[in-house]
């Protein structure tokens, strides 16, 4: 068990530092800071300065170099714009995002799985057919279309919600809706199949021919066996908490994460869009690990293979 | 008055009919083999009669388990008779415990249900039953999970849940299948001694005559969905009537005596979308007439106590008891 | 009969559980085999799951190259699998298995599936070809009209015969059979065995058969070798091991069999699990479930010994009761 998470640290690690780089290439490749953050008309005495105080004079090995080390004493600059800490700003909108992107997760969770466990108990009933064609319809609807759809209808037309802004928690209600009906609609169409696969096993027969009732049944036998694949798709909702909602946030002006990479990255804000890919991807890599933890919760042939390594 | 009494069982699958009238008594302690290819509706026969096909699956006639009904019957009487009375085992016995459960939870559960024993008790019982069918430290392994058994160790624990609410029937579905041949002849030994210590009734459902014959009193030869032969072991063994029983037998190769080249029935099993009309089995058969190819024969008793669906039977020991058959030629070397 | 293919110390091991730290954890599921395969002979392979027959029938095709010791075809060695000479000598040898669908494209014709070697090998020109594969489904037993079927619209017994069609079209001089006729039931089974024999002798074939059915294996087979834990436990013709076998193992296999119509009476009815390759007995392998093991058994290997014109790995050998036929195979 130590040596696997050992192993996973240094994965976690590796996947880090290419992450890091990543970002580093494409942003000193696609155009300049300084015309960028200073507008084209500048004077050139103003861009050289502003060149070599952020040091992209230097030749690009030496900036990444130079990066790197940075990076590796949990530096992580400053922002160019705002001339604030680039992690404590990304820090300072974590909580905006959070505030929408949880109670969305809790409805995908709380709406989707049961749709979807109910759909596979009363397949070919109408519940299952309308359980899959509004599931469809939830994850074919871009997000841009539906918010915009909802703002239409609850905020222009019957003026019963703010259409923007972060005030109140009623401005948080069309930004969760536009958010969680995808997850929904994933969510139920995955729990669907994964209990369908789960019934059709010998066990499941197993347990009926033993005289359980249908409920235990469901309840002992398939549930449990069906949670493995929908903490799969779970861990991957848990990992897009922080940076999941970038489209929404940006319809409905929401000073979250997702705003700030939209503006960070069009700034051409070297050290927040760093930062921010980051945070991001240490969010996935929790997200995995907690994912990983829980198959070994539900699974134990996942538990005594790991034990062997 | 027999244990279980089938009158006439049919199903069908979105209207394609794979059991045509099935009828069959088991007697009380009297143990019962069901023998036939993939596909002849030996084991739909008893997912049938208790419940467990899905439900696209239309089920018709009678199966009688102590003169109550069960066919349709309503799910609180299927699930007291489940377990409770008429046990099942299966093929497959790795993927037939539930594989994120404890192997004592599944027994206990067993237990629970059909004995009401709770806690302590449930669980001393639980040892008990391993112990029974043959798992070594019994008191330790409980508490692991299916996939740390063996093939054959999780079929001794199918057999132990089976056991756990005392039935009065087990049935025993292709049970030694997927096992390999020493452990194979494990189970059907510990089957045997389980049947002699509790006296109960058993059903084997095989397509392996050597297994059949080894632990049943009787058996009963299907064929695309109808029985075409039924008698006692030794009957059915050492004088087969129906061509298709004849045919199984010559089919199996022997272990002893001189090599010999193997006696296969020709064609395949008719497809139940398309089944011939008359006897299923006319197209494959030596002896068919043109009558067979229009007329479905019916399973009638002889004189000598066999039920037979044929009209042009083997004669009477005409074909030599099992083992030595006429047909088979050695091969030239 | 000239010697086809001859295996020596041949050995497979597996890594499993590679840690960061400390040794990898190794699987022998092949221990040391010498084995010789004569032209025109059909060798068959018995053992439980777990005995390496068919780890020992990959490498005897070359498919697997082994961790220790050496093919050689032909008095040549096995070229190391993926090279050119290697894949010139697919052609000479197929392989046959199980599960004839998972060996098919379901998308594909059976026509075309038979054809496809050949194209790929350019054995012939392409207008030949059409004529060729009606001429290898008629030798198999498949009716010129389910040429454009499909995998799925057959039966197994069909499907495997596809198979075997393929296997045949380049003329192959060697064919491992894993477990052919396993999945199909009784009558259908017989049927292929019959195939499987009838092309042997009309193409000259050199075969392995390898299955847990001792009744196919004691009808198709000349010569048999009893496989347990990766090592042969006995070797020697078909007619010898199972009227008379020397093995504890092979007599406890050999009394496995259900007779039909001879119930339980006189089994050797072995204990203990089957053989775990990751948790090998020390000494001799078998020596757990042995009825005649001591202590000796407990601590020396034994090998694969000569006596009386039989070959058998079992210290107590010479000392053993004797088991008469009839005992063993309750006739």
């Amino acid at each position: 068990m130590l040596n696997h998470i050992l192993i996973r640290l240094v994965r976690a690690f590796l996947t880090l530092m290419l992450v890091m780089t990543f970002a580093f290439l494409v942003l000193r490749l696609s155009g300049d800071p300084a015309i960028i953050l200073l507008g084209p008309d500048a004077p050139q005495d103003a861009i050289n300065a502003f060149r070599e105080r952020w040091g992209l004079n230097d030749p690009l090995w030496k900036q990444y170099l130079a990066y790197i080390a940075q990076v590796l004493t949990l530096d992580f600059g400053v922002s160019m714009r705002d001339q604030v800490p680039a992690l404590e700003l990304v820090m300072s909108r974590i909580p905006a995002t959070l505030a929408i992107t949880v109670p969305a997760l809790i409805l995908k969770v709380a709406i989707g799985i049961p749709a979807g466990v109910y759909a596979a108990l009363h397949r070919q009933s109408i519940a299952d057919r309308g359980v899959i064609t509004l599931s469809i319809f939830g994850f074919t609807v871009p997000s841009f279309v539906l918010g915009l759809i909802l703002v239409l209808i609850f905020a222009v037309t019957l003026g019963w919600l703010p259409s923007g802004g972060q005030d109140s928690w009623r401005h948080a209600i069309l930004p969760i809706a536009t958010l969680s009906v995808g997850g929904i609609g994933i969510m139920a169409r995955f729990s669907r199949s994964a209990m369908i696969e789960v019934l059709g096993q010998p066990y499941i027969r197993t347990a009926m021919a033993k005289g359980l009732s249908w409920r235990d049944v469901v309840w002992k036998h398939a549930l449990p066996n069906a949670a493995v694949p929908i903490v799969t798709l779970l861990g991957f909702m848990v990992g897009s908490l922080i940076a999941g909602a970038a489209v929404v946030e940006s319809i409905f002006s929401w000073p979250g994460v997702g705003r700030l990479i939209v503006t960070s990255v069009a700034n051409r804000d070297l050290a927040v869009v760093q930062s921010l890919l980051l945070v991001i991807a240490c969010s996935m890599i929790v997200a995995n690990f907690l994912v990983d933890l829980a198959y070994g919760l539900l699974d134990p042939r996942l538990r005594s293979k790991r034990a062997a390594h | 008055m027999s244990l279980v009494s089938i009158r006439d069982l049919k199903v069908s699958f979105d209207g394609v009919q794979v059991l045509h009238g099935i009828d069959l008594e088991i007697g009380e302690g009297e143990a019962v083999g069901l023998v036939g290819e993939s596909g002849c509706g030996k084991s739909v026969t008893w997912l049938a009669a208790l419940g467990l096909l899905p439900l696209k699956a239309a089920v018709s006639g009678s199966a009688k388990f102590a003169g109550q009904e069960l066919v349709n019957a309503p799910r609180t009487t299927l699930e007291t008779v489940r377990g409770g009375r008429i046990a099942m085992i299966f093929q497959d016995p790795s993927s037939s415990l539930n594989p994120v459960q404890r192997v004592g939870k599944q027994l206990i559960e067993s237990i629970r249900l059909h004995r009401g024993l709770k806690g302590a008790a449930a669980r001393v019982e639980a040892i008990r039953l391993m112990d029974l069918v043959g798992i070594p430290s019994a008191s330790t392994r409980i508490d692991l999970y299916p996939h740390e058994f063996s093939g054959g160790q999780c079929q001794r624990i199918m057999i132990a849940m089976a056991l756990a609410g005392e039935p009065d029937l087990l049935i025993a579905d292709e049970p030694t299948t997927a096992l390999d041949a020493t452990i194979q002849a494990q189970i059907l030994d510990l089957l045997a001694r389980i049947r002699e210590e509790t006296g109960m009734a058993m059903v084997f459902i095989s397509h392996d005559l050597g297994a059949v014959s080894a632990v049943c009193d009787r058996a009963a030869v299907m064929y695309a969905g109808r029985v075409v032969e039924q008698n006692g072991i030794r009957g059915l063994f050492e004088s087969p009537r129906h061509p298709y029983t004849v045919g199984l037998f010559q089919a199996i190769p022997q272990l002893d005596g001189p090599r010999q080249r193997l006696v296969p029935i020709y064609g395949t099993v008719p497809d139940p979308r398309h089944l011939p009309t008359g006897c299923s089995f006319s197209p494959r058969c030596t002896s068919a007439s043109d009558f067979c190819t229009s007329v479905q024969p019916g399973l009638v008793r002889q004189d000598d106590g066999c039920d037979l669906a044929c009209f042009n039977p083997a004669a009477h020991a005409v074909v030599p008891a099992y083992g030595h058959s006429v047909k088979t030629t050695e091969y030239v070397r | 009969m000239s010697v086809l293919l001859k295996a020596s110390r041949l050995c497979q091991r597996y890594t499993t559980g590679k840690k960061l730290f400390g040794k990898p954890s190794t699987v022998t599921a092949v221990d040391g085999i010498d084995l010789e395969i004569r032209a025109g002979e059909i060798v068959g392979v018995v053992g439980e799951s777990g005995s390496g027959k068919s780890t020992l029938g990959r490498m005897l095709l070359g498919i697997e190259a082994p961790t220790d010791g050496e093919v050689l075809w032909q008095g040549a060695l096995m070229p190391m699998p993926a090279t050119p000479k290697w894949r010139a000598l697919r052609r000479d040898m197929q392989l046959i298995f199980q599960d004839p669908l998972a060996a098919l494209d379901r998308r594909m014709t059976i026509a075309d599936q038979i054809a496809e070697p050949l194209e790929i090998h350019r054995l012939m020109p392409r207008e030949q070809i059409g004529a060729r594969v009606m001429e290898l489904m008629e030798k198999v037993g498949l009716r010129a009209d389910q040429a454009d079927r499909y995998p799925l619209e057959l039966s197994g017994g069909q499907r495997q015969r596809v198979v075997i069609a393929r296997a045949l079209a380049m003329s192959p001089k060697f064919l491992v059979c894993d477990e052919p006729v396993s999945a199909l039931d009784v009558s259908i089974q017989a049927q292929v065995v019959n195939l499987l024999y009838d092309l042997q002798q009309d193409e000259d074939l050199t075969m392995v058969f390898i299955s847990h059915d001792l009744k196919v294996v004691r009808n198709l087979c000349d010569r048999v070798v009893v496989m347990y834990l990766g090592r042969i436990v006995e070797e020697g013709s078909a007619e010898e091991i199972f009227a008379r076998p020397l093995h504890p193992y092979t007599q406890a296999l050999v009394s496995s069999v259900p007779q039909a119509g001879t119930g339980m009476t006189n089994r050797i009815v072995l204990q203990g699990e089957p053989p775990n390759p990751a948790a090998r007995p020390s000494g001799c392998a078998f020596h757990p479930r042995c009825r005649f093991a001591d202590a000796a058994c407990k601590a020396k290997v034994p090998s694969l010994m000569r006596d009386n014109g039989r070959l058998a790995a079992c210290l107590k050998l010479r000392t053993l009761p004797f088991q008469d036929e009839k005992q063993l195979t309750h006739a």
